[in-house]
């Protein structure tokens, strides 16, 4: 039962928001209450833009327990323009080839197995750019 | 603060252990480490493991060995730092001993894995990684590895037959180990014809699922001396983090914590990489063997690879690593690993590594990593 996980997750993985240090302007996915920067504890909530650039990518085949009737599926690491890296499942690559460099876009899709927990989590993905 | 040393070491074949559980192994690493010094004291029993509750059911697990071993009513602590476990029991164990606090005190690495199917073993030690925001979205320990080995292969425009020859030496000296899971030899044509785990990475890229315990006793230098075993001392004992998630490092190809824990580590015993006769590298996979060897100064940025391509890496090198099989070689019981990475150092130091003896090993470094770099354990031991 790990419903009240993504419900408190629900702005990250909805809105793909972290936050920003008032302090020394840095800006952090995921969200944290301590500037790993500056150390101060001065940030408020920030939502990212969802674009970026692709740092680099894999293709998951043996699933963890959770995520078999996804598999195999993509997964990399974005390079968002504001300047963060996020990690997640990439969408919409099929008979696209993937390359470290390639711009990307955040999109809703669903994360998990519905069956495990008889729920659908949704949550953030990234496809390759639609319309660059 | 005391001067600390190690007096006794036990290990269990690493293996698929069907017939055995975490208590047996653990049980078995004890007792040889007990008789190997032949003390019968112990004041504390330190156990590093992983994931005892997810792939054992098991908690409250120092407890559990510590009466399986007949040591009631001694301290029990079970220590856990992901893969860097079995290293965090030893260090737990020296600190106790150098601060006084007690005189005799096991450290044991244990891990039972081989219980569950593979798809439970994938989400159980994705644990190591974040689990909202890495495993929670289907994030296995292979991808974060395997994306960081790609980003490297980009900026380093390396081939992924340039990772070889680490899987091959592995082998090769675990084909020395009486006590190595894989004890075959293989070639680089082998590993190019791997099968593909999550690409680049492939199966002799990674270290396997396995069983097995590892255990040292450890008392105050000055009583070591005087132990019926050559007497090796722990010159360095450290420890530092790195951000749990891989994507919240300035630069995910510099395991700062790897780094920092070999920095401390060289300052504590007033050495330098060069000082290092092997080193015992956590290669859970080709890809962290570079970047530890990177990190703790053995080569620099984007030339670990050409460090394994001349061969300097091998026994006869001039900086041995994974000398009895490394976690790839001997097999990686993932919260065991650090405990058996120290046991074979100090076999090397003592002369008692047979067949796969580094000759003239004075000086040891033993390396356990947790998470995709997030937390380093270092140990330097000397004779
Ligand atoms: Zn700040």
């Amino acid at each position: 039962m790990e419903l009240p996980r993504y419900h408190r997750m629900r702005r990250a993985l909805y809105h793909l928001e972290g936050s920003a240090c008032a302090a020394c302007g840095g800006r952090f996915f995921p969200p944290r209450s301590v500037c790993p920067s500056c150390r101060k504890g001065d940030l408020a909530p920030y939502r990212f833009s969802g674009r970026g650039t692709l740092y680099s990518y894999t293709r998951v085949g043996q699933a963890p327990r959770g995520f078999a009737s996804l598999a195999p599926y993509d997964v990399g690491m974005v390079r968002l323009e504001e300047g963060p890296l996020v990690t997640a499942q990439l969408s919409d690559t099929e008979g696209v080839d993937l390359a470290i460099g390639m711009p990307v876009e955040m999109v809703t899709r669903t994360l998990r197995d519905a069956a495990e927990h008889g729920y659908i989590v949704y949550g953030y993905k990234f496809r390759p750019l639609l319309r660059p | 603060m005391r001067d600390v040393g190690i007096i006794g070491i036990g290990q269990t074949p690493v293996a698929e252990h069907w017939g055995r559980s975490i208590r047996d192994l653990a049980v078995e690493a004890v007792q040889a480490a007990r008789q190997d010094a032949g003390v019968e004291r112990v004041d504390a029993i330190y156990v590093g493991n992983m994931l005892s509750g997810e792939l054992a059911g098991q908690e409250n697990l120092a407890t559990l060995v510590a009466d399986a071993a007949g040591l009631l009513p001694v301290e029990a602590l079970k220590v856990e730092a992901a893969c860097a476990s079995g290293g965090a029991a030893l260090r737990a164990a020296c600190l106790a001993v150098a601060s006084g606090a007690h005189d005799y005190v096991l450290a044991v690495g244990v891990e039972k894995m081989t219980d569950l199917l593979t798809d439970g073993v994938t989400a159980a030690l994705a644990t190591a990684a974040d689990a909202d925001y890495e495993a929670g979205h289907g994030i296995s320990f292979v991808a974060l590895n395997a994306m960081l080995m790609r980003r490297y292969m980009h900026e380093h425009k390396a081939r992924h037959e340039d990772f070889a020859p680490f899987s091959v030496n592995s082998h090769r000296n675990a084909a020395r180990n009486p006590r190595a899971m894989y004890r075959h030899e293989i070639t680089p044509e082998d590993f190019m014809a791997s099968p593909i785990v999550s690409d680049p990475i492939n199966i002799l890229d990674s270290a396997g699922i396995c069983d097995g315990a590892a255990a040292l006793l450890v008392a105050p230098a000055s009583e070591a001396r005087r132990g019926r075993r050559p007497p090796v001392r722990i010159a360095a004992s450290t420890c530092a983090t790195d951000t749990v998630g891989l994507a919240e490092r300035k630069d995910p190809l510099v395991w700062q914590s790897v780094a920092d824990s070999a920095r401390l580590a060289y300052a504590q015993a007033k050495m330098a990489p060069k000082d290092i006769d092997l080193f015992e590298v956590h290669d859970a996979f080709t890809i962290v063997s570079v970047l530890s060897l990177e990190a703790c100064g053995f080569a620099d940025r984007g030339s670990a690879l050409k460090l394994a391509a001349e061969g300097r890496i091998a026994r006869e090198g001039d900086i041995p690593i994974c000398t009895l099989g490394g976690l790839k070689g001997r097999g990686h019981p993932v919260g065991a690993s650090g405990a058996y990475q120290l046991v074979e150092t100090v076999l090397q130091l003592r002369g008692e590594a047979g067949e796969a003896q580094v000759k003239g090993a004075r000086v040891g470094m033993a390396q356990s990593v947790g998470g995709s770099g997030s937390v380093a354990i270092t140990h330097i031991l000397t004779v």
